[in-house]
């Protein structure tokens, strides 16, 4: 119809990746430079993931990291599915439009804000009731949870809306209670999502600079804080090595599951269409 | 539109002491401002396939599913076999359901999918696995036991949902649109396999449907449905036969409707005087309604006969009138005959015989006749 | 003997009673707890937090831990006075450098969201008529650098736009020569946002394209539509709600943004999430912090709405 504006499309498409993944490719390859500096390629050599391996700051603070985002995804994945399903399920309930704005407002709220907030909340509570008792791993993780959870919410409220609600009517016509029917029916379902879910608020944690920054204590600095109180000084080498093992980690995780859900896909497509063949 | 079911010997709705199955008294839904079902009282017998007949938004489904227990009626009651079961959750409620969009579990087998409802009354692993097999047998589908839903047909999916819903053995079946997903052909066939199904298990059935020749093929009795009301209730002949409203007569079928005035009203006949039809019917049932009153003449274009030559026998019922449109349809021919005064009347004849000079054309002059019993007068 | 049959009777009823009563107690008990659980988290660690700010934003800063007076003492005397200190929000409006520092949060916020869509919207509409078998590669790879670090993306343009980077040093092998300075400049503040938020703005217009009848625009030719006119007409209108979406989800945090103009922006490039910060952390000025929060969560209060109305007509379009 229009082979110009395709042309043109197809030009923005990949100058668009090109830009996307020119800064991720240019990491890599500096990981692998012999040379300090950053501009100077000093030849082939992985001497700074050998550092890396050695940098105990680096590595207890991405143990840390690690541990709040595994914990913080759990805690966030239960409590946004219960929030999701409240929303997606309990029809009008008193406290519905309260539970729905403080639900989707974090998906917006500036970090700074957030940070700022439950911060003064934390020492609030600290003169009040003298828990949390100073600052560290506790506070970080209860601040991630209330973000990431707005999350996760989002997206089982999203899957339950898109689920067909007479399943779950079915179930509880042919006996089953109401819990039961959540165990039995609800969660299998929709646990592709609620696993994107516990995956986007992990993520979420791990990433985060700004609101740990303000609720962490001394001695609890997550992965985020030391690399950014290193890159703030200029570039460093064994950072490109980090951020090269992250991306590949990231990487390798996404195209295998891009590739087993198309199989799927392959696989219930073929199943369908044997179905209909089989009918007919 | 013949009536599949061989008529039965005992009409329980006819005898005044007999027992209801399912009672639903006076039962309103609101939902908000709106009211979805209005006041309905309906008797439902044990071993009937009972069809809540309506357009969209009528209330038929409401009312299922304050059967099943899904909604909570506003007002009034809803008992079966004799214990109220208003308030009763659908989980602990002798009822079933299926589902129009079958609703079959996704994650599961079809084996699983018709064993859900035994595991959750804790029915014995071997007892279950019994009766699961008894009922996909029933249903033709013990081949598929290991399949998922997604690898089925409609006309499968359709099965399966059947037989999970009544490996129960519930009181009461709640079908709702059971066969509109199917495509036309496997629609027919499959309503007569629902027909014997409910033969051999004497189970009460309840169907929702918008499909008028679906209710007629399956009930035993038709509930019209109109705006949260149940406007008509009767066997599919009385409801076509005998409509008792304007609304009913021309929901199911077609119609010619005149409206007149009553001018002769006797037990065994009446005289209705009609200008949009241009003279005088005589009708050959009773009315209770004001002498003089606003009636109408509800006629069905399959019972009038259409000529050229003036039919015989006495003078009222027959009318003039040229052909304005012909629809052939293969088996019957449409004619619209449009009266003298302007009024078109609306005409089926099967063809009985392949055409040849009996054709009746475009712009011909025809005679319209009908017997006197054809015709239904309604009040409103 | 009939007495005593009557009681049991009772009893029986009384047990039957209770139970059905715990019964349905428990019942409600679980929805109860589905619903309370979340909703108690929120109000404890989000909604109070609010009320904090906003108290504090009113009070005097003092010297010494915490920079503030007591929360409840001063609260019991706020009660009883209910003499609001305004002060704080007073400083913001007198002093230049906070006044800057909104405006040019809002400019940046503004040029880079048009940036973003301005590349955003032929990558959306290119991924969304290609064919469907590489739709989902290329979406997977516009989400990727998403689920890779914020902070280490960021990090990578240090590396790129320094002087002596790899951009200048290909911009002076093609015969430039001076090196541009890119970094620490509004430029380079500009180029982090879109960056980072480019996937933001390409999903909602890839959904929103996706989803437009192809048939709509046949009819539009057939009816003798040119294609450019067409897609203003046509195709521009019907994907409104996408555009909504993707530039609020690009425009609000950006203008909150602390990372990059920290990390890329030059002492000039003042923006509001950095001023917070700095008042923060460097000032230890609580109450100014907690005015600057309210105040920037005044300006997002309209681009909010739109967001939220914008999701709920496409939610409503969707049914």
């Amino acid at each position: 119809m229009n082979a110009r504006k395709s042309v043109f499309v197809l030009t923005m498409l990949v100058l668009g990746f090109v830009f996307l993944y020119g800064p991720i490719l240019s990491l890599i390859i500096y990981s692998f430079n012999e040379s300090r500096l950053v501009t100077v390629w000093g030849g082939f050599s992985v001497k700074w993931y050998r550092e890396l391996l050695q940098n105990q700051q680096l590595l207890g603070a991405a143990w840390l990291s690690l541990k709040i985002a595994a914990l913080n995804a759990t805690c966030a994945t239960v409590l946004g599915t219960l929030a999701g399903l409240a929303l997606a399920r309990f029809g009008a309930f008193r406290g519905r439009a309260l539970l729905m704005g403080m639900a989707t407002a974090p998906l917006v709220m500036p970090e700074v804000i957030t940070g700022l907030s439950l911060l003064l909340l934390f020492v609030a509570m600290e003169q009040a009731i003298g828990w949390p008792a100073g600052r560290g791993m506790t506070t970080i993780t209860i601040a991630h949870i209330t973000f990431s959870m707005a999350y996760v919410t989002v997206v089982v409220q999203s899957r339950l809306a898109a689920l067909d609600e007479s399943l779950e009517e079915a179930a509880m016509d042919l006996g089953a209670r109401p819990a039961k029917v959540f165990f039995l029916i609800t969660l299998p379902i929709i646990m592709p999502a609620i696993l994107a879910g516990w995956l986007l608020a992990f993520t979420l944690s791990w990433d985060d600079l700004v609101i740990a920054s303000f609720v962490s204590g001394p001695g609890a600095s997550t992965l985020p804080i030391v690399i950014f109180s290193k890159v703030r000084l200029g570039v460093s080498p064994d950072i490109n090595a980090l951020a090269t093992i992250l991306v590949l980690i990231v990487a390798i995780g996404i195209v295998t599951a891009g590739i087993y859900m198309q199989r799927q896909q392959k696989r219930r497509d073929l199943d369908v269409q044997r179905a209909i063949a089989a009918n007919d | 539109m013949a009536h599949a079911r061989p008529e039965q010997k005992n009409e329980p709705w006819k005898d005044p002491g007999a027992t209801p199955y399912v009672r639903i008294d006076k039962v309103t839904k609101k939902f908000g401002e709106f009211v979805a079902v209005d006041d309905v009282t309906l008797h439902i017998y044990r071993g009937e396939i009972f069809c809540l007949l309506g357009g969209s938004g009528c209330g038929k489904t409401t009312l299922l599913r304050m059967m099943a227990g899904f909604e909570t009626p506003t007002a009034g009651t809803i008992s079966l076999d004799g214990v109220d079961i208003t308030a009763m959750p659908p989980y602990e409620r002798p009822v079933n359901m299926m589902f129009q969009s079958y609703a079959l579990f996704p994650h599961m087998t079809v084996e699983q999918n018709v064993a859900f409802g035994l595991r959750q009354d804790r029915v014995a692993k071997s007892e279950i696995r019994d009766r699961v097999a008894e009922m996909l047998k029933l249903v033709h589908m013990d081949a598929f036991a290991k399949r998922k839903p997604h690898q089925l047909s409609g006309g499968q999916r359709q099965r399966v949902a059947l037989a999970r819903s009544l490996v129960k053995r519930p009181k009461l079946l709640l079908l709702d649109e059971p066969l509109a997903a199917l495509d036309k052909k496997l629609r027919e066939h499959t309503q007569f396999e629902l027909i014997n199904i409910q033969e051999t298990l004497g189970v009460t059935f309840v169907v929702v449907t918008h499909d008028q020749e679906e209710a007629m093929t399956l009930a035993t009795r038709i509930g019209v449905m109109n705006h949260g009301e149940i406007v008509q209730t009767g066997t599919p002949t009385e409801i076509y036969e005998y409509p008792g409203s304007r609304f009913v007569a021309d929901f199911i079928g077609s119609v010619n409707l005149f409206e007149g005035r009553l001018i002769e009203d006797e037990p065994d006949y009446v005289r209705v005087r009609s200008d949009e039809l241009g003279g005088v019917f005589h009708v050959g049932h009773g009315v209770s309604a004001a002498p003089d009153a606003t009636v109408w003449v509800a006629l069905r274009p399959e019972k009038i006969q259409i000529s050229r030559e003036r039919p015989d026998g006495d003078g009222d019922n027959r009318v003039q009138g040229t052909v304005a449109e012909i629809a052939y349809r293969g088996d019957q021919s449409v004619y619209l005959v449009r009266l003298a005064n302007g009024r078109q009347v609306r005409v089926t004849q099967p063809n009985i015989i392949r055409q040849g000079s009996l054709r009746i054309s475009w712009d011909d002059a025809v005679w319209l006749g009908w017997d006197s019993a054809s015709p239904v007068v309604v009040t409103r | 003997m009939r007495l005593a049959e009557l009681r049991a009777w009772i009893r029986a009823l009384g047990t039957w009673r209770w139970a059905s009563h715990r019964l349905r107690g428990w019942r409600q008990g679980g929805r109860t707890a589905v619903m309370g659980v979340p909703t108690l988290w929120l109000l404890l660690f989000f909604l109070v937090p609010f009320i904090i700010v906003f108290k504090i934003s009113v009070s005097d800063a003092r010297l010494g831990m915490p920079p503030y007076e007591p929360l409840f003492t001063w609260a019991q005397a706020q009660v009883m006075q209910l003499k609001l200190n305004f002060a704080n929000y007073a400083f913001l409006f007198e002093d230049a450098l906070y006044r800057n520092a909104y405006l040019n949060s809002v400019v940046t916020a503004g040029i880079s969201t048009l940036i973003c869509l301005l590349i955003g919207y032929p990558m959306a509409y290119g991924i969304a008529r290609s064919k469907p078998a590489w739709r989902n590669l290329l979406l997977l790879l516009v989400m990727l650098p998403f689920w890779t670090s914020f902070l280490l993306r960021v990090y990578a343009w240090i590396g790129l736009l320094r002087t002596d980077g790899v951009i200048n040093k290909a911009l002076m092998f093609l015969g430039l020569d001076e090196p541009l300075v890119m970094l620490q400049t509004n430029f380079a503040v500009y180029l982090g946002i879109v960056y980072s938020y480019l996937p933001f703005m390409i999903l909602p217009l890839y959904t929103a394209i996706e989803r437009l009848d192809l048939t709509l625009l046949e009819a539009a030719a057939d009816l003798g539509c040119k294609p450019t006119k067409a897609f203003l007409r046509i195709t521009v209108p019907l994907t409104k709600g996408g555009i909504i979406a993707g530039c609020m989800l690009v425009f609000i945090p950006a203008v909150g943004e602390f990372v990059i103009p920290a990390l890329l922006g030059g002492p000039d490039s003042l923006m509001i999430g950095r001023v917070l910060w700095e008042e923060f952390f460097n000032n230890r000025d609580w109450p100014v912090a907690s005015a600057v929060a309210i105040a920037m969560l005044l300006l997002l209060v309209i681009p909010i709405m739109i967001f939220q109305r914008a999701q709920g007509a496409r939610a409503g379009a969707h049914r």
